[in-house]
C-alpha cells in the first residue's frame, strides 16, 4: 500500500521537475543569449545596431538593418502567399469537401508538415530559383541569379502552408455544428455561412494562427540559406538578394571565434529572433486558448 | 401585441409607426406533405414510408420515444439532413410546387426560407442582435438601412423582445439570456417570411418561465404560420398541439387531431406510450 503510494508520488514529482526544467530551459536560453549579446550592447547603442546598414565585422561595424529588412521582406512575402492559399484550402476541407476527400487529404497534409525544411530548400533551388532567374526576372526586364527575396518568400510560403492549413482546420472545426445549421436553416449558402459566420466567429483564432505561422517563417533557417542569396544588403525589390537573421547566424557562427565582438553580434541577432518569436508565440497561444474556451 | 406579417399590421398594432412591406409574394396554398418518405443514414432506415400532411395554421406535434425519427423527419422538411454524411432520401416531400427531396442547391435555399427553424438550443449568430435578424434578410436580397431597421423592430416586437433590447441592438447577441436568445432565433426565422416553422424541442434547453414564454409565442404565431414541433414533453404537446403525429421506430403509428390522439388513441402503441409504458 505505502510502496504503491510512494511510487506514485515519486513518479509525480519527477515528471513535475522534468516539466519545469523544460520551461526553465527557455528562460535560461533567453538569459544566456542576452549575456552573450551584452558586450556588443556595451559598445554600440541598441538603436545604432538596429538602424545601421553597414555590416563589416572586421571594421567593427555591425549594422543589423539589412538582416532585419531581409527577414521582414521574406516573411511578409511568405505570409502573403501562404495565407490566402491556406485559408481557402482549410475552408474547402472543412466546409465543402466530402469526408472521403478529408480522409485522403489530412494525412497528406501531415506528411507535408513533417517534411524537413532542407527538402523544401532543395526544391526551391531546383525549381523556384531557376524560375525566378529565367522567367520572373526577365519578364520585368531584370537580370538576377534567382537567389532573391522572391524565391525565398515562395519557398517559405510553401513551407508554412501545411502548418497554417492544419491550424485553420482545427479552428474552423471548433465552430459548432449548430451554428452552421442555424444559418443553413435561414437559407444561407455555404459561402455565405463561411463568410459571415464561420470567419467572423473564428477571426481571433485566424489572427493567432497567422502570428504563429509568422514566427515559424521568421525562424526558418535551412531553406532560407539555400535560396536567399546571402548578401548583406537592404533589399529594394523582390528581385534583390537578401539575408534574413537566421541565415546570418547559421552561416557565420563557425568562423567568428577569434573576434569576441563578432560572436556577441551574432548572439545579439539570435536574441532579437528569440525575443520576437517568443512574443509572437505567447501572443498567439493566448488568443488561440481564448478562442477555444469561448 | 399580435403578429401578422402576412397582412399588414394596420389594425392590430396601432402603437407602432413603422411599416414592413412583404418582400416575398404571399405563398397562398403551400401544402407540406410527404408521400412514402424513407430516409437512410449509412444504409440504415431511419424513416420508413412516412406519409404525413401538415395542416395549415395549426401546431403539429411530433411525439415518440428517442430515436424514433422525429428529428430526422423534421430536418427532412428543410433538408438539413443533408449535413449528415451518407444520408439517402426516397419518396416525395412536397411544399407547394417544390419537390423537397429532389430540390437542387438553389431551390433548397428557397425552401429553407419558406420553412423556418427554431433550433433545440438557442444559437445566436456571432453578431449583434440587430445583425442576427438582418442577416437572413440580406441573404435573401433585402437591403437598405431603413427597411432593415423596420424589419428588425417589427420582428423583435413580434417575439416580445423589442422593449428588452431596444437600447442595445448593436451589442452581441450572445450577451442575451437563454430565453431571450431563443426568442431572437424565432424572430430571426420569422424575418425571412416563412410559411412553416419547425421547432426541434425548442424549449427543452430553457428555464420553465422562458420555456412558457416561447410556448405561448408559438400558440400566438399559429394564426399566421403552420408550426411543426418535435417535443419530448408529452405535457407540452397536450397543452399546445392541435394535430399530433406519433412515431415509433421510423414509422408513423398514428396521426390525427390532438384531442383524438391524446384521448382516444386508436393504436395500442400510442396508448402504451401515452400511458408511460416507454419513453
Amino acid at each position: 500500500m505505502n510502496r504503491r503510494r510512494l511510487k506514485d508520488r515519486i513518479a509525480g514529482y519527477s515528471m513535475f521537475i522534468l516539466t519545469i526544467s523544460s520551461l526553465l530551459l527557455v528562460v535560461a536560453m533567453g538569459i544566456g543569449l542576452y549575456l552573450k549579446a551584452a558586450p556588443i550592447l556595451e559598445e554600440h547603442s541598441l538603436w545604432d545596431l538596429l538602424s545601421a546598414s553597414e555590416w563589416k565585422p572586421m571594421k567593427n561595424q555591425f549594422g543589423f538593418f539589412p538582416f532585419l529588412m531581409g527577414t521582414l521582406w521574406v516573411s511578409a512575402l511568405a505570409l502573403i502567399i501562404a495565407i490566402p492559399i491556406s485559408l481557402l484550402t482549410a475552408i474547402y476541407l472543412t466546409e465543402y469537401a466530402h469526408s472521403m476527400v478529408r480522409r485522403f487529404v489530412y494525412p497528406f497534409l501531415d506528411i507535408l508538415a513533417g517534411l524537413p525544411s532542407v527538402i523544401y530548400g532543395v526544391w526551391g533551388m531546383l525549381l523556384i530559383v531557376p524560375w525566378v532567374a529565367n522567367v520572373a526576372a526577365p519578364w520585368v526586364g531584370r537580370n538576377t541569379t534567382g537567389y532573391t527575396v522572391m524565391a525565398c518568400g515562395i519557398v517559405l510560403g510553401v513551407t508554412v502552408i501545411p502548418l497554417l492549413v492544419s491550424l485553420f482546420i482545427e479552428i474552423f472545426s471548433n465552430v459548432s455544428h449548430e451554428l452552421r445549421e442555424a444559418t443553413f436553416a435561414l437559407g444561407a449558402t455555404r459561402w455565405q455561412t463561411t463568410k459571415h459566420v464561420v470567419l467572423r466567429k473564428t477571426a481571433p483564432g485566424i489572427i493567432a494562427a497567422i502570428v504563429l505561422a509568422a514566427s515559424r517563417v521568421m525562424g526558418e533557417t535551412i531553406a532560407v540559406i539555400m535560396v536567399c542569396g546571402n548578401l548583406a544588403i537592404v533589399p529594394g525589390s523582390l528581385l534583390d538578394a537578401c539575408y534574413p537573421i537566421p541565415a546570418l547566424i547559421a552561416n557565420n557562427y563557425g568562423e567568428m571565434l577569434s573576434m569576441p565582438l563578432y560572436e556577441s553580434a551574432l548572439m545579439f541577432a539570435a536574441f532579437i529572433l528569440f525575443f520576437v518569436v517568443l512574443v509572437f508565440n505567447l501572443f498567439s497561444r493566448l488568443v488561440l486558448k481564448k478562442v477555444k474556451t469561448d | 401585441m399580435t403578429i401578422n406579417p402576412f397582412h399588414r399590421n394596420t389594425e392590430t398594432d396601432k402603437t407602432s409607426t413603422f411599416v414592413v412591406d412583404r418582400k416575398f409574394p404571399h405563398p397562398d396554398n403551400l401544402r407540406l406533405s410527404t408521400h412514402a418518405l424513407s430516409v437512410y443514414i449509412g444504409g440504415n432506415p431511419i424513416l420508413k414510408l412516412v406519409n404525413v400532411e401538415i395542416p395549415k395554421n395549426k401546431i403539429t406535434c411530433i411525439i415518440g420515444p428517442s430515436g424514433c425519427g422525429k428529428t430526422t423527419l423534421l430536418r427532412t422538411f428543410n433538408r438539413l439532413v443533408d449535413t449528415i454524411e451518407g444520408v439517402k432520401l426516397e419518396g416525395v416531400v412536397m411544399l407547394g410546387d417544390h419537390d423537397i427531396v429532389r430540390a437542387g442547391a438553389t431551390e433548397i435555399t428557397e425552401i429553407r426560407r419558406l420553412i423556418g427553424l427554431v433550433p433545440q438550443r438557442p444559437c445566436p449568430l456571432p453578431m449583434s442582435i440587430y445583425e442576427n435578424i438582418a442577416y437572413g434578410c440580406r441573404i435573401h436580397g433585402i437591403s437598405g438601412r431603413k427597411k432593415l431597421d423596420a424589419i428588425v423592430e417589427y420582428y423583435l416586437r413580434a417575439v416580445g423582445l423589442w422593449d428588452e433590447v431596444r437600447d442595445r441592438l448593436h451589442t452581441p447577441a450572445s450577451k442575451l439570456s437563454g430565453g431571450q436568445q431563443q426568442r431572437l432565433c424565432l424572430a430571426r426565422s420569422l424575418a425571412i417570411e416563412p410559411s412553416y416553422l419547425l421547432a426541434d424541442e425548442s424549449t427543452s434547453a430553457l428555464d420553465p418561465i422562458s420555456s412558457r414564454t416561447v410556448e405561448e409565442l408559438f400558440v400566438k404565431l399559429k394564426k399566421d404560420y403552420s408550426i411543426v414541433m418535435v417535443t419530448h414533453t408529452l405535457r407540452q404537446a397536450r397543452r399546445i398541439a392541435d394535430h399530433v403525429i406519433f412515431m415509433y421506430l421510423g414509422e408513423v403509428i398514428e396521426e390525427g387531431d390532438a384531442d383524438q390522439v391524446f384521448n382516444h388513441p386508436r393504436h395500442e402503441l400510442t396508448q402504451q406510450y401515452l400511458g408511460g409504458a416507454f419513453s
